[in-house]
């Protein structure tokens, strides 16, 4: 009897293991996702630009006229603003977006590699009129590039 | 889940160009509904771009990337034929992956 229970326990405790690895294998519980890196939180999340760079590990940046911003100088409409940054600073393998006054202060961040030129346009938010920055990493370094847009309706609230 | 992407990638001389238009609300988390109840925040949270069999983008976004997002990227060893596939995957865990063509 109690051999027989201790059996069913181990039993049990197999059974389970066994569909979990199971499941590991057939990709439906993947320890980590397809997606190279968890996102960032503690950049994402910071409220302010300094603390965005520092969850980027931009501790300190350098300007650079080779790190081309383009923003227009005045958005209507806060809830698209077209953003275009290029960088021409040799071996950039990412760019971020940073909006000062937003609420929470990283707009977005890429990598590039095999072939993918350090450049992106995307659309954002801002809340209100704010510096927008750049910042490009290159080696272990970091450069930036801010332009102010001024902004007449704020695209976060509303 | 979601409506697909619509992706377009174009040679222009060597370079690739890669514009994508993604379906999504985007919410901020800040804003109110109607009867004054704040809409939850979903939005993307990750996105990358094969080509060719090989990652060339892979990007982080937040809450401040507007509704529908928007991308463009261009880039170098890409030729006519080669196969683009987009993935992105939101707060909430929905994802999309997509595919075109390079032109």
């Amino acid at each position: 009897m109690e051999m027989n229970q201790t059996r069913r326990i181990v039993l049990r405790g197999a059974g389970s293991f066994g569909a979990l690895s199971a499941l590991i294998m057939a990709g439906v519980l993947k320890p980590t996702a397809a997606f190279a890196a968890d996102w960032n939180k503690a950049a994402f999340e910071a409220k302010d630009t300094p603390a965005a760079l520092k969850g980027l590990g931009a501790g300190s940046t350098a300007d650079s006229k080779d790190l081309v911003l383009k923003v227009p100088d005045i958005a209507e409409n806060g809830a698209v603003v077209p953003v275009d940054v290029i960088s021409n600073i040799p071996n950039t393998t990412s760019i971020a977006i940073l909006v000062d006054k937003n609420p929470t202060a990283l707009s977005a961040q890429f990598s590039f590699a095999n072939g993918a030129l350090p450049e992106v346009s995307a659309r954002i938010k801002m809340g209100q009129t704010s510096l927008v920055k750049a910042v490009a990493k290159a080696g272990d370094k970091f450069y930036i590039a801010q332009k102010e847009c001024k902004v007449t309706v704020g695209g976060c609230g509303g | 889940m979601a409506d697909p992407m619509k992706i377009r990638a174009q040679m222009k001389g060597d370079v690739a160009e890669i514009r994508i238009l993604m379906s999504h609300a985007m919410e901020t988390g800040q804003r109110k509904d109607a009867a004054g109840n704040t809409v939850p925040a979903h939005f993307i949270q990750s996105i990358t771009i094969d080509v060719g069999g090989k990652r060339v983008v892979d990007g982080q976004t937040g809450t401040a990337i507007s509704r529908n997002p928007v991308f463009g990227f261009k880039m170098k060893g890409a030729k006519a034929g080669d196969k683009v596939v987009v993935n992105w995957v939101d707060n909430k865990g929905d994802k999309r992956s997509d595919e075109a063509t390079v032109a």
